[in-house]
């Protein structure tokens, strides 16, 4: 099974073949994966630890790039406001950024796929009522729930990772359906259900692989929107609290130093951010071109 | 004949350059219409017509081109004009009407906009005036009801009358020649059988030229004076339209006739052409229609050249009857 | 037409009434009650009044009742900050944010439209395609950082246009609005240019997918024919067509501008809603949060109700009742 899928003329090695011609995805794709293993294996690849004050000093703070500290080390991005080694805080701001966009993708997708999936197999009341809802919230823009969450739940990992699936998981929810909801109406789907075969075969077998190449690239987009609205509300001061930085907290913090020269402060977190949310969104277009069958020759 | 030629084609060629490869849509097309003449241009489909009929209006989007030939319209070379003096030339002396009444009118301005639009491409009219225009001209293509139609948007009328309006918008500027794109096609047989009508009698009164472009032979042989038969992109045979009727020289053209309807003895079963259109991108050597022709034989792998004169000729190394030229 | 305009406010009133519901559900029975409508530090007194005055005590049902009641008389209780009744706090802030958001969707189209149709027009050129590359950086780069790099550039940099406040006013209708001063203006450029920004790539792309697609149609085919300049097909018969969605999209855009006007006036300091919301966030002002979010969803409806209705006034073939 692990091995079949990679053989030549399965419709994965083809995929990646396509996913290959195209340069501009492989690099974007190159940047993501490259970003991941530094956001990994930053705590042993930074020359400081962010987190820890110990290491910080006054001395050192809000120093432009390439000053040596009185670590004795380059700080080749300079430093922040605590004296912090930029470079060694952004990777650490990746950390908390992916690791939030990621776990905010993955609940959502299951929340949502399920949903979605769901009303398509009930039909009826219970898909007018879900299908109703979602659309209702899909009019509603996102970050303001994201905010009012936030707002009622309090700071920290788990709350904001609820208020960003409150958000997205309607994204799933519609494209699942839509996806289920057209195959639930095929006719050898129509006669499973007709027999005693259980309601899970239909799901897991006709269903859920029907919804999941819509699925996937919404699930693309959505991280680079968690990493997004995440930044966003560690920027204005509702995300993660102090002790854990994510990088729309880095540039917030800098923001006030912007105005007097000190730009790297804000400006070097945001390139790492776009960085990531452009590449993670180029790889996403890529994909969601080579499924899309309209444009498929 | 020459002096009373309104449009003069010449080894018009015009091919798509797709990703496929090269389709070669119109080849070498000639012909030439006198004033007030009506030539049907007949063909299976895909064998090149509304292709040939958009170059003659330098209407060909990429990834085609006209890529040689000539198009002469009242003595002015049309192929290689820059753009602007092109569109100056269409709608005013050169017109053209389309397959399908419900895609061409614009589906949310009103018809008469679109026909005020039409007439300020070319002339500066006052609104009263445009509006008194359009009314003659619609009521000339016969629309009842000419001023009340003329606010109402495309949706709200039936697709003969749309056809109407369209062929009202062709004849706004009393154009030379106006290009007939199989324009009954779309609609019912009864208001085909009408527009046919109106069409004969509008070029009649007005000396306008017409090209009538249709794959049905039957309703060619109705309208026009002459007819040219298209194959593969190239006009296989032409002539005038009782020469053709009763002694076509090629085997496609007799196939054509074989198989209309009328045409055929009663208690026999129609005869049709064996095989089917050739795909423009891969034409067979020599006789495009070689691979489908019962007289083929070894020279047939030669493109045949057309023989006869400008009013009567023929592309076919084994034509039915022999032009006189070759019967010496 | 009447028929369908009624339709349409009907459902409008209904989906208000879920909206109220969804909000009263998520402020008031999530959260404790009580801290929504008194500060933390009120005396027992004062919390037990308030429990009996707002029926805190009664059936969940019941309090959505008087909730609705309330609601309907506009009465959205007092801000704990600022002493004052919500609704007129928010009227007092809502110019600003109307301004901006009104500046930023116009941009957007008068922008984003005529490039979107250029785009389209001639997709092969190199300034389509640049056009196209910016649309993208558009949609994925957020907001704020955005509006950081306006400030940093135009503010910091070059000192051509100040970063933050609304500037000078005109009182007009009894509001001050910065549109109308030269100064206020210059303060209103980047903020507006910033809010526009994602609307302004959605705009591009909207433009220029109709463009290509009604470039390749008949319709536009038979214009040519009849000697229309492509001058003349792009202004009278593409602009008309494209104009149905992207009318749309205003409408339903402005909606989601006045949402991101929360991360622009906070960034810009521009005295508006957003940042009204965001101040009581932060103070836990939550009654100024609640009638913040019932306004929003009031004029998301509104908005929905009213792209409806100028939709059939657009396309003629919505329109029943006309003759046949
Ligand atoms: N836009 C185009 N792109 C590529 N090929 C085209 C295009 N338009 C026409 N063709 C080619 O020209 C051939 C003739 O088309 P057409 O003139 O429309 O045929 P007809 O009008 O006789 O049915 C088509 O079969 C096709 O191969
Ligand atoms: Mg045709």
């Amino acid at each position: 099974m692990a091995v079949t899928f990679l053989q030549p003329g399965s419709p994965t090695r083809r995929f990646l073949g396509d996913f290959r011609e195209s340069w501009i995805a492989t690099g974007a794709l190159a940047v993501v994966v490259l970003i991941v293993l530094l956001a990994v294996f930053a705590p042993w690849i930074t020359p400081q630890d962010p987190y820890d004050i110990a290491n910080l000093s006054l001395a050192d703070a809000r120093r432009p790039p390439g000053f040596v500290g009185s670590e004795g080390y380059v700080h080749v991005l300079g430093t922040d406001a605590q004296g912090r080694d930029l470079l060694s805080a952004i990777l650490f701001g990746l950390r908390i950024s992916l690791e939030m966009g990621l776990a905010a993708g993955l609940f959502s997708f299951v929340l949502g796929a399920s949903l979605g999936i769901l009303a398509a197999y009930l039909g009826g009341r219970f898909e007018t009522a879900i299908m109703r809802f979602v659309d209702l919230q899909l009019s509603f823009p996102a970050i303001l729930l994201a905010l009012v969450l936030v707002a009622l739940l309090g700071q920290g990992k788990g709350q904001l990772i609820v208020a960003l699936v409150a958000a997205q998981y309607a994204y799933f929810a519609r494209t699942a359906f839509g996806a289920a909801a057209t195959e639930r109406r095929k006719d050898y789907v129509e006669a499973a259900a007709a027999t005693p075969l259980s309601g899970r075969r239909i799901i897991l077998r006709h269903l859920l692989p029907n919804a999941l190449p819509p699925l996937i690239v919404v699930a693309t987009v959505q991280v680079a929107n968690a990493i997004a609205l995440e930044a966003t509300l560690s920027f204005l001061g509702l995300g993660l609290p102090e002790t854990e930085p994510s990088l729309g907290m880095l540039i917030a913090n800098g923001f006030q130093y912007m105005m007097n020269g000190r730009y790297w402060i804000s400006v070097y977190p945001g390139i790492a951010l776009i960085v990531l949310i452009v590449a993670i969104n180029l790889v996403g277009d890529q994909i969601r071109d080579q499924l899309n069958p309209r444009l498929r020759r | 004949m020459s002096a009373a030629a309104v449009l003069q084609v010449a080894g018009l060629s015009t091919s798509f350059f797709t990703k496929a490869g090269v389709a070669r849509a119109v080849q070498d097309v000639s012909f030439t219409l006198g004033r007030g003449e009506v030539l049907g241009l007949v063909g299976e489909s895909g064998s090149g017509k509304s292709v040939t009929g958009f170059s003659l209006l330098g209407l060909v989007d990429p990834p085609g081109r006209i890529v040689a030939g000539s198009v002469r319209l009242e003595g002015q070379e049309l192929v290689g004009l820059p753009s602007h003096a092109l569109r100056k030339v269409r709608g005013r002396r050169i017109a053209m009407i389309f397959q399908d009444p419900m895609m061409t009118l614009h589906p949310v301005l009103s018809i008469a906009t679109q026909m005020g639009l039409a007439i300020a491409a070319h002339e500066r009219v006052g609104r009263a005036a445009t509006r008194a225009r359009c009314i003659e001209v619609l009521n000339r293509v016969g629309i009842p009801g000419a001023a009340e139609r003329l606010d109402a948007f495309p949706h709200q009328i039936s697709g003969g009358m749309r056809q109407r309006v369209d062929i009202a918008i062709a004849l706004l500027h009393r154009p030379a020649v106006i290009i007939a794109d199989e324009p009954t096609t779309a609609l019912d047989v009864s208001v085909q059988a009408q527009i046919l009508a109106e069409m004969r009698s509008l070029v009649a009164e007005s000396g306008t030229s017409l090209v009538w472009i249709s794959h049905d032979l039957a309703v060619v042989a109705a309208l026009s004076d002459r007819i040219a038969v298209m194959y593969g992109g190239r006009i296989v045979e032409e002539g005038p339209t009782d020469v053709v009727l009763t002694g076509p020289r090629h085997p496609y053209t007799q196939g054509l006739l074989d198989s209309l309807p009328s045409r055929a003895k009663p208690g026999t079963e129609l005869v049709q052409i064996p095989g089917g259109t050739p795909s423009l991108l891969a034409l067979p050597e020599g006789c495009p229609f070689r691979p489908r022709c019962p007289r083929e034989t070894e020279i047939c792998r030669t493109m045949p050249e057309p023989t006869g004169d400008a009013l009567r000729r023929a592309r076919c190394h084994h034509p039915l009857v022999l032009s006189p030229a070759e019967a010496a | 037409m009447l028929g369908f305009v009624l339709q349409r406010i009907l459902q409008a009133a209904l989906v208000m009434l879920a909206m109220s519901a969804l909000v009263f559900v998520g402020v008031y029975a999530i959260g404790n009650p009580i801290d929504v409508l008194i500060s933390p530090d009120a005396t027992q007194d004062i919390r037990d009044a308030t429990i009996a005055r707002y029926g805190l005590d009664r059936p969940l049902w019941e309090q959505y009742g008087g909730f609705l009641g309330r609601l309907l008389q506009g009465d959205l209780g007092r801000s704990l900050v600022f002493g004052v009744p919500v609704l007129h706090l928010i009227l007092s802030r809502l110019p600003a944010t109307l301004e901006l958001a009104v500046a930023a969707v116009l941009a957007a189209t008068l922008i984003g439209v005529p490039l979107g149709m250029y785009a389209g027009y001639r997709p092969d050129s190199p300034l389509s395609k640049t056009i196209m590359t910016v649309s993208i950086l558009g949609f994925s780069v957020p907001t704020f950082w955005v509006g950081l790099i306006l400030i940093l550039f135009f503010a910091v940099e070059l000192g051509w246009l100040p970063a933050g406040s609304r500037g000078e006013t005109v009182e007009v209708f009894g509001v001050g609005w910065s549109f109308l001063t030269a100064n206020g203006l210059k303060h209103l450029i980047l903020p507006a240019l910033n809010l526009s920004l994602f609307k302004l790539a959605m705009m591009i792309r909207l433009a220029r997918a109709g463009t290509r697609e009604i470039m390749l149609s008949d319709t536009v085919k038979f214009a040519r024919a009849a000697g229309l300049s492509d001058g003349t097909i792009l202004r009278r018969h593409v602009l008309k067509l494209i104009s149905i969605p992207i009318v749309t999209v205003f409408g339903l855009e402005f909606g989601s501008t006045l949402a991101f006007a929360v991360v622009t006036e906070t960034i810009f300091s521009w005295p508006g809603l957003g940042k009204l919301v965001i101040d009581s966030i932060q103070s836990l002002d939550r009654p100024v949060m609640v009638a913040y979010l019932v306004l929003i969803a009031f004029l998301f409806v509104l908005i929905n109700l009213s792209v409806d209705l100028v939709y059939a006034l657009l396309d003629p073939r919505l329109r029943r009742g006309q003759v046949a």
